[in-house]
Formats: structure tokens, C-alpha cells, sequence
């Protein structure tokens, strides 16, 4: 019944948000900075570490929907390795999939599993949130991120 | 359909549902199933015509001109307060002040007590206010130093009544409470609650928003000085709401707006402010959305409020018995006096997936905080899920609804 969901829940992002990957607390975090949605009260807090100019390790803690979580879960894994600008040019990508714009899906590897949320308008948001948190982060903002 | 399922007598939904256009529709290639209408109502076919033969016959402004189509539109403004007043019991239509909706009668009152309370005066609220009966308060309090007390609720979602009379004291000046929670379903006991505010002379105003289309209300029964409500959850146009006050409250009110209509004579030296209720209806107000409240109360007083809640009371005891049957179902808000909303959460599944995989179904729930994001916290979820009834739901619907949760939870896997 429910099979014409299946474009935007594919089975990869069950699976990020039954066991999300890089969901813990990083203590020797070098920065870390909250997201929030004020629309659904979803939340995260995300921890980067860099080295050498790269980030080195990246997590995160919070809850959310299965859409902002395995999103949450497949960033922090991609970004790892990545440099500042890299990470930069990978949300502009991201962001560009998520609200409908023509992108190269080869460039964006994993992630495009959640190409599909261009067609939910209500959760394109769910899918940036993490994106937003990161860039703010990059960004060197310190001050909580609202999608708002 | 479950056998043990108790309709009520006589009251025929089928019918009901043919005077809601928009019932009649598919989403997702499903039959529509309405289920949010502790957000906003649909409206009748009635409440529809009278707006569209406002603009089409009576269009012209209230209060000013001569000619006939001011006065036609005059006179139907007028009787829809008149219409407010009786469905409310208010003892004069003056008593009645039309404005936006519940929040901008809130914040008119609150506006209003700026001048009347200082440092060390104390604002009452429950702990299961609406955002809009929480942040004009805190407005309040910030300008004028006093400050906002919350009476907490128990893990039913009920008042703690005893918490809530410590709470009232010589410095309480003002007290603010949901008549029913938006977020949980939960009727207070509010004309005890007045009654204990009236043994300290604490003036009260009754939030109605969610309890107006489900409940009887007689103000002068109640005693309560305020009681707001709007009219899109009574099957009325959005922007329309109303502000009941006693006269004697509003007379000593400050004006909420300045304008054209508050007005009695204006000079540059001095403005003389009109009588009530006009002195706080400032401008040109929303004369089609006044004529649609007027009609929408006509429509629930065809059918009787009474009949209303007992249908609704009927799904709703339905829809808790048959929640029970799916395992990772927790019900938010299960006070004794409850009126016809469900909130839940699903273990292991976020409101907002249960949201989208309802809609893909043509089941239309409420998934958020439902502007009450203290009761979230109080319950420690981030947000619920909310199927909230109306007057033209069905059993077979509640029924939808369960299929779909099934659905969805099988989906997740």
C-alpha cells in the first residue's frame, strides 16, 4: 500500500536510522554547534574534528525523524577526509538535490539515496537540517541553527 | 468495524458530510480522511454561500455609510454578534468584541493589563497552554515585572488542581486557562477553576479555542471575566475569532489599535475613544469572515453542540479501545475528561514519517508540537502525532486511521 513511499523512504535510510552511523558524543571535539527545527522540535548537535586542514572525525547526538537522522548519519560519514571547501561544495550540492535543482548525482555518491525528498516540500528541511548545522559550523558560527 | 462500537441515536454523519465539499476527494489516489481538525475545521457549505453572497449582494463598509449596501452589511456584521452572544450566553452583545482569532484576543486583554500590573504582581497559566496563551503573558510580565507562574499537570495530562489553588495569592493578578488542550485532549474544571481565582479576585480569562466546537459555553454561568475564541475551528472562515469580556472589564480597557471605527471624535488635540465593544475594533474589520462565523454557528446550533460532542465522544472512546490494539502505540494525554483528540507517539518512529506515510494513505494527522512545546517537554517526546475529530468523521474512519498505523509500523519494519 504504502509502496509509492518507497522513493523517498528507500531501504538505505531505514537503515541509517535504525543503527545511525556516528551517533555518539565527541568529547575532544574541536567544534561543535546545534541544529534545530523549530517547525517539528527536531534537533541535533554535531562534533567535527579536523587534521592536517581536513576533517578527521565527525559525529553527532540528537533526535529526529528517519529522514533528518539517516541524513545526519550519511554526512558525517562522507565528510570525513573531506577538506573545508570540499565539505562547502558538498552542501551546495546537497542543498541544490534536496530542493529539486539539476545536480550530477555521480558527484554526490551515498547521498543521493535522498534525492527523493525534493517532492515532499514538508521535509526538504528534514534532509538539510544536518547540512544547515554543518555549514553554520564551517562557517564558525557558534550560535544554535534554526532551518527557520 | 468492531461490533462493541456505540453510535449515537439518530445523528446521521453521512448527511452532515454532504454539506462539506471538501470532504468529498482523494489524496494520493485515496479517499480523504480529515483527521485534523484540532488545526483547523472544514467548512459547510453554509459558512461558504454566506461569504460568497456577501461579495456577491452586500459588499460595502460597516458603520459609515448611508446607502443600502452599508446598511445590509451593517446589519448582517451586527447579527452575527448578536449570533456570538447567544451561542456564548453573554448577557448583551456588547459584551462581544470581534477579532483574528483566539491569539489577537488574547493579546488584546493582555495589552490591555500592561497598565494595571507592576513588579511583584503574579500571571497564573497551566502548564498546557497553547504558545498563544503562554507568549502574550510573558510579554506581559517582561513590560510590567511580574511574573508568570505555571500550575503543573500530572502523566495523565491533567491539572494538579491542589498545585494550581497554591499557586493563587494576594499577588496574583491575572490568571489565563485553556478551557481544553490543544496538544492532549484534556477539559479542565474550569468553573472550579474560577471559582477558586474569584476567592482572590483574580480576573480570568478562558482560552476556548479547541474546546468551542465540542463544548456548551455559557460565560455567565462560568463567571469568567474573559472568554476567547476563533472561528476556524468552529467550521468559520480563518482571520474571524471573538473576545467575550464583562462590560465592566471592558469599559476601564485601554483600546487595543488606533484607527478608524474605535473612534467617537478626533481632533489633533484629543481623540475621544467610541463606546464598547467598537473601541476595540479598530479599522475596517473582516466583515465577510463576521457574517461566515455568524453562519457557522447557525449550522452547529441546526445540529446542536450537544449531539456534536456525543458523536465525537463516541469516536473517540472507539479510537482510544482500538489504539490499544497496536503495541507501539502510546496514547499522550489520557485525562479522565477528555475531549475528542488523539496524540500518540509510535515507539521507534518519529511523528513526522508517521505524518508523511498517514498523508500517502489520504489520512490527513497533525505531526508536531502542536504550539504547546512545554507539554513536549513535560512528556519527553520531541513531538506527537495528533488525529483530532469533528462533527463529520466516521467510525469507519477511525478504522482508516488504524489500518494506516498498521501500514506504516509494518512499513518501518
Amino acid at each position: 500500500m504504502l509502496d509509492d513511499l518507497r522513493d523517498l523512504y528507500q531501504e538505505v535510510i531505514f537503515d541509517h536510522n535504525r543503527n545511525p552511523r556516528n551517533f555518539r558524543a565527541m568529547d575532544d571535539a574541536d567544534r561543535q554547534i546545534d541544529g534545530f527545527n523549530p517547525l517539528c522540535g527536531d534537533r541535533l548537535t554535531l562534533f567535527i574534528k579536523f587534521l592536517d586542514g581536513k576533517i578527521s572525525d565527525a559525529s553527532f547526538q540528537g533526535q529526529g525523524c528517519a529522514i533528518s537522522t539517516a541524513s545526519a548519519s550519511l554526512m558525517t560519514d562522507i565528510v570525513k577526509g573531506l577538506t573545508e571547501d570540499e565539505a562547502q561544495h558538498l552542501f551546495s550540492l546537497f542543498h541544490k538535490m534536496a530542493t529539486g535543482e539539476h545536480v550530477e548525482m555521480d558527484e554526490l555518491g551515498k547521498l543521493a539515496v535522498l534525492a527523493g525528498v525534493c517532492e515532499y516540500p514538508a521535509r526538504v528541511k528534514c534532509a538539510t537540517l544536518p547540512w544547515h548545522t554543518l555549514d553554520a559550523l564551517l562557517q564558525g558560527s557558534e550560535e544554535p541553527v534554526t532551518t527557520e | 468495524m468492531n461490533q462493541k462500537v456505540e453510535k449515537v441515536v439518530g445523528y446521521d454523519v453521512e448527511r452532515i458530510r454532504q454539506d462539506f465539499p471538501v470532504l468529498d476527494q482523494q489524496v494520493h489516489g485515496k479517499q480523504l480522511v480529515y483527521l485534523d481538525n484540532a488545526a483547523t475545521s472544514q467548512k459547510p457549505t453554509a459558512v461558504i454561500d454566506s461569504l460568497v453572497e456577501y461579495y456577491q449582494n452586500d459588499n460595502a463598509n460597516i458603520h459609515r455609510g448611508v446607502h443600502t449596501l452599508s446598511e445590509r452589511a451593517t446589519l448582517s456584521y451586527e447579527n452575527a454578534r448578536k449570533t456570538v452572544q447567544q451561542f456564548l450566553n453573554a448577557s448583551s452583545e456588547k459584551e462581544i468584541v470581534f477579532a483574528r482569532g483566539a491569539t489577537e484576543a488574547i493579546n488584546l486583554v493582555a495589552n490591555a493589563f500592561t497598565e494595571k500590573l507592576s513588579a511583584g504582581d503574579e500571571v497564573l497559566i497551566t502548564a498546557m497552554e497553547h504558545h498563544s496563551n503562554i507568549v502574550p503573558w510573558q510579554m506581559l510580565c517582561e513590560k510590567t515585572g511580574a511574573e508568570l507562574k505555571v500550575a503543573p499537570i500530572n502523566e495523565q495530562g491533567e491539572l494538579i488542581l491542589e498545585e494550581f489553588e497554591k499557586l493563587i495569592s494576594k499577588n496574583t493578578k491575572f490568571a489565563a486557562i485553556s478551557h481544553m488542550s490543544n496538544a492532549l485532549g484534556t477539559i479542565n474544571p474550569i468553573k472550579q477553576m474560577i471559582e477558586l481565582l474569584h476567592q482572590h479576585n483574580v480576573p480570568v480569562l478562558v482560552d476556548g479555542a479547541q474546546a468551542i466546537p465540542h463544548i456548551s459555553v455559557d460565560v455567565q454561568a462560568l463567571d469568567c471575566e474573559f472568554y476567547v475564541f476563533s472561528g476556524h475551528k468552529l467550521y468559520a472562515p480563518t482571520g474571524i475569532g471573538a473576545l467575550y469580556g464583562k462590560m465592566e472589564q471592558l469599559e476601564q480597557m485601554a483600546p487595543y489599535q488606533g484607527g478608524g471605527d474605535m473612534i467617537s471624535a478626533v481632533t489633533f488635540d484629543k481623540t475621544v475613544y467610541n463606546k464598547v465593544p467598537y473601541k476595540f475594533e479598530a479599522g475596517t474589520p473582516n466583515i465577510a469572515g463576521t457574517i461566515g462565523l455568524g453562519a457557522a454557528i447557525d449550522y452547529v446550533n441546526n445540529i446542536g453542540i450537544d449531539a456534536i460532542a456525543a458523536h465525537e465522544d463516541s469516536l473517540l472512546s472507539y479510537a482510544t479501545e482500538q489504539a490499544k490494539r497496536i503495541n507501539k502505540l502510546r496514547v499522550i494525554g489520557t485525562a479522565k475528561n477528555k475531549g475528542a483528540i488523539l496524540s500518540f507517539v509510535l515507539e521507534g518512529i518519529h511523528p513526522h514519517d508517521i505524518g508523511t506515510m498517514m498523508d500517502h494513505q489520504g489520512i490527513a494527522v497533525r505531526a508536531g508540537h502542536h504550539c504547546a512545546m512545554p507539554v513536549m517537554d513535560f512528556f519527553g517526546v520531541p513531538a506527537t502525532a495528533r488525529a483530532s475529530f469533528a462533527m463529520y468523521n466516521t467510525h469507519q474512519e477511525v478504522d482508516a486511521l488504524m489500518a494506516g498505523i498498521e501500514n506504516l509500523i509494518e512499513m518501518f519494519g
